[in-house]
Formats: structure tokens, C-alpha cells, sequence
């Protein structure tokens, strides 16, 4: 077909050209530079989520102090030192909403899927840039909105992240459900156009623009992972549209969807035959997927990070792949475990608790292959590696109680308690947030040229293990004691006071984890301008970004794009010279003889390579041992 | 390297280098985006399932021969309106109301009763748009520029027809009583359910005739003559099928169940 030719051939086509300001850093349409914007404004999207946490988490820790920086941040929003308790629920509900939607999807999805996908398939850049720089001013806008509402007059959402009806569906309900509810759903609308935009290109780049040679089956797991969240985004985010659509117009044109037989101050009002547990059914539609487009991500790039790490191929290349494709699978099937509470038919929350026990399987079979790909490996315990582990501990750590959540006769006596709060805030929170540490520390070099500083790291490292597990692991207790989650004090019960003590603890825990963090984003920042010079392929890894020369040109690579001869898990071959074979190296370079890998026997032989093709790679191979010889610093 | 060379990498559609479904991108694009808007409707439709089976069925009702003269106050046994003032009688329960009863009008037809005829019609003109549609594509396929215009102003037409018909049964609607907070036909959820669903779909159709539109003045100044192919208008084409079969669904969802 010669539309086909045509069409990829006009990625090809690039020159260097002089590019404003303005088209290079503001309206950009280069992956990388997207890529920065996204990760940057989910810093700063992170750092205010985590500053919002530590505020709340001291109110809720010592509700007899006074504290006059609430009084100087939040003015009228804070009496005494003390926030208000309307204020306090519109904390926690921005606090949710910006660390799983802006940071841990869009920071993290959007950042790692834009810097990658183009360089690890091997092409100039995204299908669309047109698009993809139209997903990240999407993406801001929604930003901007979402913080805008802090400002209004009768504050910001304060429902909690899931908005369930009727306090989102009745402007009158309480303060949080008048314009900051209505700018919540804006800023929502804005974020699924975004994610949209964004995961339509990330797939059909990862399909159709693989240079010559990536088969499906030898694309890094990061890619495998980025795929399967797009997909998931593009199916499950449509339907948080409908349903906000509706309740747009429940708030604003009257009608009843979500609304029936309510009664505010002993007055009826006239809403009949809606039922808020559409909402929530709606809801967990997108919600359940979502915990997965912000798990996968992470996990994707831990799978890359420790088989470079730990010097070994990643263990159980193909099941890593099934057990992907079954958590995205089976992750539209299990909504309902969120919603046990409803009175749902039991055998309705039988079914859904049954496939809910489904995802332990893909979930344990990750883990395993981690703990094989280690197993007695070279390991280099570089930053980016601490993380990839620590999110593995993590996971195991919030995916063991997940199996107490997903059971029905558990979870009714569990739900909205801190057990609760404890289990996702592990699983998904923290051990996503150590996916994007781990990310930014091992390509960092890949977007700034730069190191970043391992000490700092390693301090950072430590200091957030510490944090997240002194926040987070007492929490069960609490929750199994029944401490309910959302609750702005608990001064008015005696049998609660036995956790006042707990409480401290854990906010003291918080204060340590946030300023761990700001080591991390001092370390990130000085980084940029003072860091160490990178050089091409720090890491010693085996993916095409590291093939692209360090400083980032307009098309990735100068000349032509690099074609692919074996998979990316070509460590410590026997027969190879370095402990890394990279994925553009032919066979004929690299003696192949090894029936360890089935990738590399398999197309050993059929494949042919001409001699100019052969004398290029070599070049590229010395290239590497010069760097190999860097890596015994690291 | 040599073309020969690269011929003996080792998978065809799937082992990079092209396309695996020998797509461009852009189709690429558009099926996804299509994938994506098929859960925006069937979230909408599915909101439309629960509320529905939240009612009672409407009672049975007389069979009313097809084309007889029937006045709207004689159908009102057959609702429970739900417009304030207008109250039920002692112990009974609003009930989702029967789509034949409620659209049973065509225009300079009034007073007949004529069941569903006029969404027939309607579905008609938006299924018979994707014909010329096709035909449109098939031509670009042929690089005939002025037959591609040529179906491609018939797709315009029936889509512009298609809204106008809903503009004429909306009015219709809503003049029988009908708005958001009202419905003298039923539980005010079948009016509300309505306007959201029709009124999300007619805006689907609205964006392709605006598409069309677009496309269509391209295909004018001759810009996909020069390109040497019309994937364009088969990305609109593919766009404007998927608005036709929502169509179906919600024809049969809304009006035939």
C-alpha cells in the first residue's frame, strides 16, 4: 500500500530547524519536551497533594493545638489555628483527587509513556504530535481548573474523590457541592479529553510505527505496560464522561438521575426516580481500571529497571506479558468490590468477589518474576533500583490485605475504615509513587543528560520506605479497631481515644516521608542546571532510548532509526564480551551460540545483515565498552 | 541496508517496519477514538437500562389500529405523568410509559395515530446517509473526484435531514409538555433520559456533518486529488457508520423495546 509507505515515511523527513521559544517549550509537539512538561506539572501537582496530606494529617493528629500557619494559609478556612471541618473534608478530597488523577496518571502515564514509547519502538516520535501536545495543554487546563476551585467562595469539592451522589449532585448540600463540585466536573471533562488524546496515541505508536525488526514480543515490558494503559484509559475513562454528564445535569438543569425522595431541613424536594447507585457504578467503572492505569505504569518500568539492575533477563518475559494483559482483563470485571455495602444482590458481590480473588494471580506471578530476576543476580543498587524493590515490597505489602478487601463478609465490616485507607494508600499510592521515583532516577540521564545524585537519592530512598510504612502500617490497626476514614476528629468518642497517640505517630511519619521528598525535588531541580554529565547508556542497559545520542534532537536519532536483531533482556550472556547486549546489535557481531535465550536462537540464523548495517553496529558496540568501563564508578 | 535484506527480518505485519493491520495511523486513530465514544454510549445507555427497569412496565394497552384518529387527551389513561399539579390516583405507581403511545405523530399527519413511523423514517434517512457515504469512499478508492463530492453532498444532506427530523420531534415533545423537570407521559427519568440520550447522539451527528462539511470542501479544492488518496474521507466515512449504528442501538433501546 503506498499510503501506508507515504504516511511513515513523513516521520522520517526531519531537518533541523530553528524553533521560538514558544514552539520548543510552550506549544511543543516533541515527545521529550511533552514528556518534561507532563512530569513537571505532576511534580508540582504532587507537591501540593503531599503539602494538603501533611496539613490534614496534623489537624486530625493534634485537634487540641493551635496551629497559626493554617490560620496564615487558609485565612477564613481556618479559626484559631485550627482548620475548618468543611475545609478539612475539601483537603482530603483534593489530596485524592490530584494524587491519583494528576499525578499518578497523568505525572506518571503521561510522563513515561511520552518519553518512551517514541524511543523504545524506535521511531521519530509519537503518531500524532499534533495530539499529543494537544493531551498535555488538556491536561493543564484541567490542572489549572481543579486548583482554581480552591478559590472560590464556598471552597473546593469536598465529597470525597469519588463524588458519590447526592452531596455532588445537590449544589446545596453542603459548601464543597456548590461551584468547587461544578469546576471539579470541568476540570474531570478537560482530564478525559486528555487521557484520551494521550492513550489513542500511545497505542496505535506502540502498533504501527515499531521499527524494523521489533516484534510485538520484543518490545521492553515498559511498552507492554504503557499499552495496556492506554487501553484501559481509552475504555474505562468514556464512562466517568456519561456519568459526569448526568451529573451535570443533576446539578445544574434539574433533572433526577442520581437523585430520589431527598429531603434537606425537612423539606421534600422533587427529585424522584434516580438512584445514586448508578453513580457509583458508573464511577467504578472507570475507578477500578484507573487503580490499574496507575499501577501498570510502575510496574512497567520496575520490570525494566531491575532486570538492567540486576544484570539478568527479566524472569518469565512471556508470563510478565500474560499477567498484564490479565490484570487489564480482568480489572472491567471487578468494580463491584467497591460497592459491597450497597446491598447488592449477594450473588452479584459473589461474582465480583470471586474475579476480584482473580487479580492476586497475574499480581503474584509479577511478584515472583521480580524476586526470580533478582535472585542471584549482579545487582547494582543504583536509586532508581532501591525504588523498583521498595515498590515491590510495597505491592506485596497492600496486595496481601487487598485479599482481606475483596472479600465481602470482610470488607462490610471493613469498608470506610483506615484498614481501607491503609490498603490502597499502599498498594496503588505509594507503591505508583515509587514507580515514578524509580522511573525519573533511572532516565533522568535520558531526559536531562544529566545524573542526578545518588547520595541524595539513597537518603531519599531510605527516608520514604520509613515514611510510607510509619504512615501507612499502623493504619491497620486503626481500621481493624474501626476507625472510620474521612472523620475530622475523633475527640467526641472515648473508644477512639486509645489512637490518639497512633495518630501522632503517623502524622510524624508523614512529616518524615514529605521532607524526603523535598530532598527528591531539590536533588531533581539542581540536577537539571549542575548535575554530573551523562553519558549515552549510563546504565549499561539494552532499550533504544540509550542508543539516541544524550543531547535531544529534533527526531531522535541522527540518521537513520535503529532496526532491531533480539529482545531487550540480552544480559550476561555467556558468550557476549559486555554483561549487555543491546537490541540494535546483529548476531553476526555478537556470537550466538547460547540456547539460554529462545529470542536469540530462534532468529539467530535467519537473519541477514548487510555488511554497512554490521560495520554501524560495531561502531555502536565500542561505544558501549567505553561505557561499560564508566559503569565501575557506578 | 538492502530492501532485500530488510525483507528477511523476521515477521511481516507484526515485526515493526510497518504497519500491522496495513492501516495508516490516522484510520488507526479513529477506530480506537470510535472504541473509546462506544463506552461513552453504552455508559449513557446503560444509565438509560437501570433507570428504566426501575419502573413498572406500562399496563396493556387497547391495541389502537395503525392510522386511526386518536386525540392525546384519549391516551392519557395510558400514563402516570409525572408534571407537578398533575397527581396520581390514590395507589398507583408511575410506570416507564410505552414509546409508541408517546411518538406517535408525523408531520401534517396530526391526530393519527401512527406508531414509530416517523423514527422510522428517521433512521431511514440516517442509515441511507451511510449508503452515499460508502459510495463516497468507494469512489475516493478510484481517486473520482467529483463522484466523492457528489455522494458526499447526498451524506450532508441526509445528515442535515436526520437533525431536522429531530428538531421536529424534540418540538413535538416538548410542546406536549415534556422538558427536563416534567413529563406528562411517565416518570419525568423517560424525558430526562431522552434529551441526554438523542440529544447526545444528535450531537455526534452534528460533528459529522460539520466534519463532513470540512472534508467535503478539501475534497473540492482538490487536496486529496494532489495526496494521491482519499483516507480522509474514508476516516470521516468510518466516523459517520459509528454515529449510525449508535443510531441503531439507541432506536432500538429507546423506541422499539
Amino acid at each position: 500500500m503506498s499510503n501506508v509507505a507515504s504516511e511513515t515515511m513523513h516521520h522520517d523527513e526531519h531537518e533541523h530547524h530553528e524553533q521560538s521559544f514558544i514552539s520548543k517549550y510552550i506549544f511543543s509537539m516533541d515527545h521529550k519536551m511533552i514528556s518534561k512538561q507532563f512530569l513537571i506539572t505532576g511534580l508540582i501537582m504532587g507537591l501540593i497533594g503531599m503539602t494538603m496530606s501533611v496539613l490534614f494529617r496534623m489537624q486530625l493528629a493534634w485537634p487540641d493545638k493551635s496551629f497559626p500557619i493554617f490560620d496564615t494559609l487558609f485565612g477564613r478556612w481556618s479559626t484559631d489555628g485550627h482548620i475548618n471541618p468543611d475545609f478539612y473534608m475539601a483537603l482530603v478530597t483534593m489530596h485524592g483527587t490530584i494524587m491519583v488523577f494528576f499525578v499518578l496518571t497523568a505525572g506518571l502515564s503521561g510522563t513515561f509513556s511520552n518519553l518512551l514509547i517514541p524511543y523504545q519502538v524506535g521511531c521519530r516520535d509519537m503518531a500524532s504530535p499534533f495530539l499529543n501536545m494537544l493531551s498535555y495543554w488538556f491536561f493543564f487546563a484541567s490542572s489549572v481548573i481543579l486548583m482554581s476551585s480552591l478559590f472560590v467562595q464556598t471552597g473546593p469539592a469536598s465529597g470525597g474523590w469519588t463524588v458519590y451522589p447526592p452531596l455532588s449532585a445537590l449544589p446545596k448540600a453542603m459548601p464543597g457541592s456548590g461551584l468547587g463540585m461544578t469546576l471539579w466536573l470541568v476540570s474531570m471533562i478537560f482530564f478525559i479529553g486528555s487521557s484520551l488524546l494521550g492513550g489513542i496515541n500511545y497505542v496505535v505508536t506502540i502498533l504501527n510505527m515499531r521499527t524494523h525488526g521489533l516484534t510485538m514480543t520484543r518490545l521492553p515490558l515498559t511498552m507492554w505496560a504503557f499499552f495496556f494503559t492506554a487501553v484501559l484509559g481509552i475504555l474505562s475513562f468514556p464512562v466517568l464522561l456519561s456519568g459526569s454528564l448526568l451529573l451535570v445535569f443533576d446539578r445544574s438543569f434539574g433533572t433526577s438521575f442520581y437523585l430520589s425522595e431527598i429531603f434537606i431541613d425537612g423539606h421534600a424536594l422533587t427529585n424522584a426516580g434516580g438512584s445514586p447507585i448508578l453513580w457509583q457504578h458508573l464511577f467504578w467503572f472507570l475507578g477500578h481500571p484507573e487503580v490499574y492505569i496507575i499501577i501498570l505504569p510502575a510496574l512497567g518500568i520496575t520490570s525494566e529497571v531491575v532486570a538492567t539492575n540486576s544484570r539478568k533477563p527479566i524472569f518469565g518475559y512471556k508470563a510478565m506479558i500474560g499477567s498484564i494483559m490479565g490484570i487489564a482483563g480482568v480489572s472491567f470485571f471487578v468494580w463491584g468490590h467497591h460497592m459491597f455495602v450497597t446491598g447488592m444482590n449477594p450473588l452479584f458481590g459473589s461474582v465480583f468477589m470471586f474475579i476480584t480473588f482473580l487479580v492476586a494471580i497475574p499480581s503474584a506471578v509479577k511478584t515472583f518474576n521480580y524476586l526470580a530476576t533478582m535472585w542471584r543476580g549482579n545487582i547494582r543498587f543504583t536509586p532508581a533500583m532501591l525504588f523498583g524493590v521498595g515498590l515491590v515490597s510495597l505491592f506485596v505489602t497492600g496486595g496481601l490485605t487487598g485479599i482481606f478487601l475483596g472479600n465481602a463478609a470482610l470488607d462490610i465490616p471493613l469498608h470506610d475504615s483506615y484498614f481501607v485507607v491503609a490498603h490502597f494508600h499502599i498498594v496503588m499510592g505509594s507503591s505508583a509513587i515509587f514507580g515514578l521515583l524509580c522511573g525519573v532516577y533511572h532516565w533522568f540521564p535520558r531526559m536531562y543528560g544529566r545524573m542526578m545524585n545518588p547520595q541524595l537519592g539513597y537518603l531519599h530512598f531510605w527516608l520514604s520506605l520509613i515514611g510510607v510504612y510509619m504512615v501507612f502500617f499502623p493504619m491497620h490497626f486503626m481500621g481493624l479497631g474501626g476507625v472510620p476514614r474521612r472523620y475530622y476528629a475523633f475527640t467526641a468518642w472515648d473508644q477512639f481515644a486509645i489512637w490518639n497517640d497512633m495518630n501522632e505517630f503517623i502524622t510524624i511519619g508523614a512529616i518524615i516521608g514529605s521532607f524526603a521528598q523535598l530532598i527528591f525535588l531539590y536533588n531533581f531541580v539542581s540536577s537539571i542546571f549542575f548535575g554530573k554529565k551523562s553519558v549515552q547508556n549510563p546504565w549499561g542497559s539494552n532499550t533504544l532510548e540509550w542508543t539516541a545520542p544524550v543531547e535531544q534532537i529534533h527526531g531522535n536519532w541522527p540518521g537513520e532509526v535503529p532496526k532491531v536483531y533480539r529482545w531487550p533482556y540480552d544480559y550476561s550472556r555467556p558468550d557476549a564480551v559486555e554483561d549487555f547486549v543491546p537490541q540494535n546489535v546483529p548476531d553476526d557481531v555478537v556470537p550466538v551460540e547460547w540456547a539460554g535465550d529462545p529470542h536469540g536462537a530462534a532468529s539467530a540464523h535467519n537473519e541477514v545483515s548487510s555488511s554497512d548495517a554490521k560495520s554501524e553496529s560495531v561502531v555502536h558496540f565500542s561505544w558501549f565498552k567505553k561505557l561499560g568501563m564508566r559503569l565501575g564508578v557506578l | 541496508m538492502s530492501h532485500e535484506a530488510e525483507s528477511k527480518l523476521p515477521t511481516k505485519f507484526w515485526g515493526g517496519g510497518r504497519s500491522p493491520f496495513n492501516l495508516e495511523y490516522g484510520k488507526l486513530m479513529m477506530w480506537i477514538f470510535l472504541l473509546s465514544d462506544a463506552f461513552t454510549f453504552s455508559g449513557l445507555l446503560i444509565a438509560y437500562g437501570s433507570t428504566r427497569y426501575s419502573f413498572p412496565a406500562a399496563e396493556n394497552h387497547a391495541s389502537i389500529p395503525f392510522g386511526s384518529h386518536i386525540e392525546m387527551e384519549e391516551l392519557h389513561q395510558y400514563f402516570t405523568p409525572s408534571t407537578p399539579g398533575a397527581e396520581l390516583a390514590p395507589g398507583v405507581q408511575p410506570h416507564w410509559p410505552s414509546p409508541e403511545l408517546v411518538f406517535n405523530h408525523f408531520p401534517f399527519l396530526h391526530g393519527h395515530h401512527l406508531p414509530l413511523l416517523f423514527v422510522s423514517l428517521m433512521t431511514f434517512i440516517l442509515i441511507f446517509s451511510s449508503v452515499t457515504m460508502v459510495l463516497a469512499v468507494e469512489a475516493g478508492h478510484r481517486n473520482d473526484r467529483k463522484t466523492v463530492a457528489k455522494f458526499m453532498y447526498w451524506t450532508i444532506a441526509g445528515g442535515i435531514a436526520f437533525l431536522s427530523c429531530q428538531a421536529w420531534e424534540w418540538t413535538q415533545f416538548i410542546t406536549a409538555g415534556a422538558n427536563l423537570k416534567d413529563n406528562p407521559f411517565g416518570p419525568v427519568a423517560f424525558a430526562d433520559l431522552f434529551f441526554i440520550v438523542t440529544g447526545f447522539h444528535g450531537f455526534h451527528v452534528l460533528s459529522g456533518v460539520v466534519l463532513n462539511i470540512v472534508i467535503t470542501s478539501n475534497v473540492l479544492k482538490g487536496t486529496y486529488e494532489k495526496r494521491g488518496h482519499y483516507d480522509m474521507v474514508e476516516k470521516v466515512g468510518l466516523y459517520w457508520h459509528f454515529v449510525d449504528l449508535v443510531w441503531v442501538f439507541v432506536f432500538t433501546f429507546y423506541y422499539l423495546i
